[in-house]
């Protein structure tokens, strides 16, 4: 009915100054009121709402809000609802912020067109439709601020209890605590990489004790990262192999190509031979020298001293 | 003569890929590169690709190409300065560049180069990149 | 969801995969994608980009944004009027890394998006889809 919606588009347009007046009154009896602070910017907003609402009912769209003529719209309330996530309303007070336009907008119909009931009715009934939709827009809008903070705050805790440590020149450890779902193994598998590349190690030993199950799903993360390395140009050592896994693995028939170790101590000796490292007991070493080692080594000549 | 130009750092051949590659370049490398080998008796080739952000199925092949042909003539081919964004969506596009040998930097690259040239006895190590796995 | 904005542009040559890359990364970019998202979806470009000049004969692709909620996306849409792929199914198993340049490029786009979609028929051309979310 796109007489009927241009008219509303008029009535907004004429009745701005009411309307407004009447919503903000509206807003303080049906919901929590902002801070004295945002006042100046809430009433800036319910103007620009206003402007919005008639560009949109101008369009005759009643039905839907996602065409480029409600684009200003979507865009003023997506804002609205992120500065209303930061203030801390609830899902609820932010819907009845929206919601709150129907009084005055009633009113208007019912002032304007009085003498026509079939039509006010009508025209209520579309309005309804309508700020219904752009109120529940506006909750979407809250749900998915909330989540992309959750979100956020999570992906700092991820990164904060995956850290990689450097067990000595060239060989990296990560030891894993927890579950591995797909996405702490992404932010895992990076730092990891990331960090092979910034301290030049060829070996890293990844370390599962902490991991309670391997599964095929956390078994492909394993292998994933592992290749990743090895395409870099550096290998890794699986460590912290507790005997239970080791019959999962064979049981789920996984094969993983690496080498692993029940300890990491076991894997960092491997390491270290690896990287030409050989491990010498100093007095051992004293002795198939012979004396001159033994009167010339630094410590005892300290302690003679 | 190709846009990337090929230094001689001793006898190995090094190539830094910086630019976005398409097929004309690409091509023209390999033909430089292997008369640059043949022509500089090299025993090695080193290829940088730290400055490559993609490294898709085309570029894989070419490497793979390259490190074949190096084979062949008898040189070492040698990968380094893989991103580990490239790595991760090397990995999940399948592409196992199983032909080539990687390294971490120029450095390693190097190293990993002179010690498979100077010990002419792990000749079945030079034929198999994987080889050098197996401690 | 919300399509945010498109724009196409033509995929006839090598330097277009050039460009083609260029203009997804600036996509990716905007859509708020971490490196490995990036890499992944310009990778995943590359790949039908290639496609579609070296066996479609030229063609065309639309670059969409989406928008669910609080979640951007990127859907490409690559298109020929090239000679089609008959047997599908053959088409998106893994080909050699030295050979069937085809088979791996395909399965190994398809592998590094969250959505994919393809439909060819032999005679007429190739249609194919493909979208990573953040």
């Amino acid at each position: 009915m796109p007489n009927e919606t241009n008219l509303v588009a008029a009535l907004i347009e004429k009745d701005r100054q009411t309307l407004l007046t009447g919503w903000l009154d509206a807003q303080k009896r049906y919901g929590r009121q902002r801070d004295t602070t945002n006042a100046a910017a809430n009433t800036e907003q319910a103007r620009q709402f206003l402007d919005q609402l008639r560009r949109g009912a101008a369009s005759g769209q009643f039905d839907t809000i996602t065409g480029s003529d409600w684009a200003g719209m979507r865009e003023l309330l997506e804002d609205l609802s992120r500065a209303l996530v930061a203030e801390g309303f609830s899902p609820t007070d932010t819907a009845m912020f929206v919601f709150s336009i129907k009084e005055p907008l009633f009113e208007m119909l019912r002032r304007e067109l009085g003498k026509d009931a079939a039509k006010v009715a009508d025209l209520s009934w579309a309005v309804t439709r309508l700020v219904d939709r752009l109120g529940l827009f506006t909750i979407e809008c809250y749900a998915a601020t909330r989540e992309e903070m959750i979100g956020r705050q999570q992906q700092e805790l991820l990164e904060l209890s995956t850290p990689v440590v450097q067990l000595w020149d060239g060989i990296l450890a990560l030891p894993l605590i927890g579950t591995l779902d797909s996405a702490r193994t992404q932010i895992v598998m990076e730092s990891l990489l990331e960090r092979i590349v910034t301290s030049g190690a060829e070996i890293a030993i990844i370390d599962i004790t902490g991991v309670p199950t391997v599964d095929t799903l956390v078994a492909q993360h394993l292998i994933k990262t592992i290749s990743a390395a090895r395409l870099m140009g550096a290998d890794c050592v699986l460590s912290g192999i507790r005997p239970q896994i080791a019959q999962t693995i064979v049981h789920l028939g996984l094969e993983l190509n690496v080498i692993s170790k029940a300890t990491m101590a076991d894997a960092l000796g491997l390491a270290l031979r690896r990287t030409g490292k050989v491990i010498v007991d100093r007095a051992r070493l004293a002795e198939t020298r012979g004396t001159d080692a033994r009167s010339n080594d630094p410590d005892r000549r300290a302690a003679r001293e | 003569m190709s846009e990337i130009p090929i230094m001689r750092i001793g006898d190995c051949l090094l190539v830094s890929i910086q630019v976005d590659m398409h097929d004309r370049l690409a091509m023209a490398l390999q033909d430089d590169l292997t008369q640059r080998i043949v022509a500089d008796r090299a025993r090695g080739v080193m290829i940088d690709i730290s400055a490559l952000e993609i490294v898709d199925s085309f570029i894989g092949r070419m490497l793979n190409n390259i490190a074949a042909m190096s084979r062949v003539l008898d040189a070492v081919t040698v990968v380094v300065g893989m991103r580990p964004a490239v790595a991760i969506t090397l990995v999940e596009l399948g592409m196992s560049l199983s032909g080539v040998r990687t390294a971490l930097n120029v450095d390693k690259g190097l190293a990993a180069i002179r010690s498979i040239v100077d010990n002419p006895e792990d000749e079945d190590a030079r034929q198999d990149p994987d080889a050098r796995r197996k401690y | 969801m919300l399509v945010e904005s498109t724009d196409t542009m033509p995929v006839r040559n090598s330097d277009d995969v050039v460009r083609v890359r260029q203009a997804v990364r600036a996509r990716a970019v905007a859509a708020g994608f971490s490196l490995v998202d990036q890499t992944k979806i310009i990778t995943a470009a590359s790949e039908i980009a290639r496609n579609t000049v070296d066996y479609g004969g030229g063609g065309t692709l639309l670059i969409e944004t989406l928008r669910e909620g609080a979640r951007r996306g990127v859907r490409l849409t690559f298109a020929d009027n090239g000679p089609g792929i008959a047997d599908l199914a053959l088409a998106m198993t893994d080909g050699h890394t030295t050979g069937n340049g085809l088979g791996l490029g395909l399965s190994g786009a398809k592998r590094l998006s969250n959505e994919f979609a393809i439909t060819s028929t032999p005679g007429q051309g190739t249609k194919v889809t493909l979208a990573r979310w953040k």
